[in-house]
């Protein structure tokens, strides 16, 4: 397991992960401000009172951030296991 | 008698008597928890023993500040939309330090983000360049929480001086973390959560179900004058609001996206609205850089990940937070909104009696008694909020001196004992200072000013804790260099954009002048964060050579599983090596 393969292995799928997560939640982010930009009369219709734009960014923002996070979570736990998982049976054929 | 009779004139005593209880009980806590801790360890990072649960409440606890309490509120009132950057961005970039560093730095396992940038570069000079940001970064933060303070002082005591409250507070908060420690902070803190949750959520449902819905006066925001009693009915408002004073931004430019906030360099420079829209823009940008990437680099909150038991409970606890402070932030825009329609009077106002108040203050407009008890909730909440802030800030600040500075470079060979003493010693030096600087700054807005410390933040340790903990190609060289010039030109930035702001300095005709000078200063992040991670990497190559020798074993320590065991492996080498 001190490998240079095996460090590689471990660095580069948790990354991919990450990077997955924060491009996923980064279109958001990025976007919002460009639909503001581009789309003001979309973004200022009504819904409820509030305006599309406030809606997304004042209330809809926060369940996005949890499903990433959650997603995120439950990935890397099962990962991490997985990563021990090959290190005892690598050990074992040894 | 009578001095009491007119210290005490015009205060409410539902509202005294909330927040008194309040502060007694934090005091009350610290100091009971105070007799349970006694190391060292227990002083610094709580034995390293915190549960999930506890530690994400206490993480919410200590990083819902004044500014996301009140200041939240008094910026969405006073520059609408924009403003909503700030909560959404406060909890976002959670979701960064979740991705890329919170269960690496834990497994690293330091007591501090200056035990890290040591650890990984084996270099104590290092240690000693990191330390100075988490005293920057730091007093930023403490200005916004000593001006919520002093606002909220100022108005329960109707009489009061703004700096008056600024020392007594400071002074408190300043005695609890010495005589407490963190491990008192802990479930004080956690406590504080909870508070502060109920104290800004049921004042908002109390004032919606009297009111009208958060949307209902959003809707009423239609640029229509209030009394427009010939409308058809089909239009009719549902909501009642007070006609704007002269002061108050426009309907328009106030719910819609780059409005007063991101649009003021321009106009000040006397560009036409269409003009100003591309600035507003790259305002905008650059504000959801700093907050994102500033988050992941607070040194008061990554000092809390060391009290997981492991990188599994690291990333966990940082899921729960970003549960706990999104449930939170859906309501203080609510408080703007409301108070825009049914306390217009406060955009005339200026300073401690200003919009930043909008939080204590809106809650009496539900009247009679109820009025008086709601707004003494959110009063505690808001006392909750500075103080648990303050407290945590303090911890980290008083660690680097009596940790980093003392125990690692004037004397290292110190006896616990003396340790002991000198973090008390610190704790009141530092206190001191943030209370002078706290005084100074009653004219700045409590929001904008922590969005500052995000943007030291942002350009110096999240750069650094990002790159050390993904590229091992990082030297210290590199890592030193990105660090001080991003962190330090942010630092300048904001320090010029006070002064300027407090008229301390005249620049106004300079930014008439120059707009984007303006922006770039205010909201630094967009240039300062590429050109920290740009000279990393650039020095870094040029100084390969220098890569510790062990990086390998320190990256396997940082990435891999805590059930392997290379901790411990690497520490006995470690240990070995020391010995020969």
């Amino acid at each position: 397991m001190h490998s240079e393969e095996f460090l590689r292995l471990l660095m580069r799928r948790q990354l991919k992960l990450s990077v997955a997560c924060a491009a996923a939640f980064m279109v958001g982010l990025i976007g919002l401000p460009l639909l503001n930009y581009y789309a003001p009369a979309l973004m200022a219709t009504r819904v409820a009172g509030f305006t599309l734009s406030w809606l997304l960014l004042g209330v809809m923002c926060f369940p996005l951030v949890w499903t990433v996070s959650y997603f995120f979570i439950r990935r890397s736990i099962w990962l991490e296991e997985d990563e021990v998982r090959m290190v005892h049976e690598n050990r074992k054929e040894n | 008698m009578l001095a009491a009779g007119g210290f005490f004139a015009g205060v409410d005593p539902w509202i005294f008597s909330f927040s008194f209880v309040t502060v007694a009980v934090t005091i009350w806590m610290g100091f009971r928890s105070a007799r349970t801790s006694k190391t060292a360890s227990d002083f610094f990072v709580a034995g390293r023993s915190v549960s999930v649960g506890m530690n994400a409440s206490a993480i919410s606890g200590e990083y819902l500040s004044a500014a996301s309490f009140m200041g939240v509120a008094g910026m969405v009132m006073s520059s609408g939309y924009d403003a909503l950057w700030y909560p959404v961005c406060y909890a976002c970039g959670y979701l960064f330090l979740l991705l890329f560093i919170a269960g690496p730095l834990r497994r690293f396992g330091a007591y501090t983000i200056p035990d890290f940038a040591e650890g990984r570069f084996d270099s104590p000079l290092f240690r000693k360049i990191a330390v100075c940001f988490v005293l920057f970064i730091g007093f930023f933060y403490t200005m916004p929480q000593m001006k919520g303070a002093g606002t909220t002082l100022a108005y329960i005591f109707p009489g009061l001086p703004y700096w008056v409250g600024v020392a007594v507070v400071g002074a408190v908060i300043t005695l609890n973390v010495a005589l407490g420690g963190m491990k008192g902070i802990t479930l004080v803190q956690a406590f504080q959560y909870w508070m502060k949750m109920f104290a800004i959520s049921v004042p908002v449902f109390v004032l919606m179900s009297v009111y009208g819905f958060y949307g209902a006066h959003l809707g009423a925001n239609d640029g229509r004058p209030p009394s427009a009693a010939t409308e058809p009915a089909a239009i009719v408002r549902t909501v009642e609001r007070k006609p704007l004073v002269e002061k108050a931004p426009a309907d328009a430019p106030w719910i819609s996206p780059f409005g007063p906030l991101t649009t003021k360099a321009a106009k000040a420079a006397g560009l036409t609205a269409e003009q100003a829209r591309p600035y507003s823009l790259l305002y905008t940008y650059s504000l959801i850089i700093a907050l994102v990437c500033g988050t992941a680099g607070l040194p008061h909150i990554l000092v809390r990940f060391y009290t997981n038991p492991d990188g599994v409970a690291a990333k966990k606890t940082t899921m729960w937070v970003m549960i706990l402070i999104g449930i939170f932030y859906v309501f203080p825009p609510i408080f703007g909104v409301i108070g825009r329609d049914l306390l217009p009077e406060l955009y005339a106002a200026t300073g401690a009696k200003g919009t930043d108040k909008i939080v204590l203050e809106l809650p009496r407009a539900v009247g009679g008694v109820w009025g008086s008890i709601l707004s003494g909730i959110t009063c505690a909440g808001a006392f909750a909020a500075f103080m648990s802030t303050f407290s945590g800030l303090l911890v980290s600040m008083t660690g680097a001196l009596a940790h980093d500075v003392y125990g690692r470079m004037l004397r290292p060979n110190a006896t616990p004992e003396q340790r002991m003493r000198m973090f008390k010693i610190a704790a009141v030096v530092i206190g001191a200072v943030a209370i002078l600087l706290g005084s100074q700054v009653e004219q700045l807005q409590i929001n904008f000013m922590v969005g500052q410390a995000f943007a030291i933040a942002a350009a110096s340790y999240f750069p650094l804790l990002f790159m050390s903990v993904w590229w091992r190609g990082m030297t210290m060289t590199g890592a030193a260099t990105g660090m001080l010039t991003g962190g330090l030109a942010a630092l300048a930035c904001t320090t010029v954009i006070n002064l300027s702001d407090l008229k301390m300095v005249n620049l106004v005709d300079f930014w008439k002048a120059n707009p984007l000078a303006r922006i770039l200063c205010e909201q630094p992040a967009i240039w300062t964060v590429p050109l920290a991670i740009g000279l990393m990497i650039v020095i870094s190559k040029l100084t390969a050579a220098n890569v510790p020798a062990d990086i390998r074993m320190k990256m396997l320590v940082l990435h891999a599983p805590e059930n392997l065991g290379l901790k411990q492996e690497y520490i006995q080498e470690h240990s070995h090596g020391a010995g020969h």
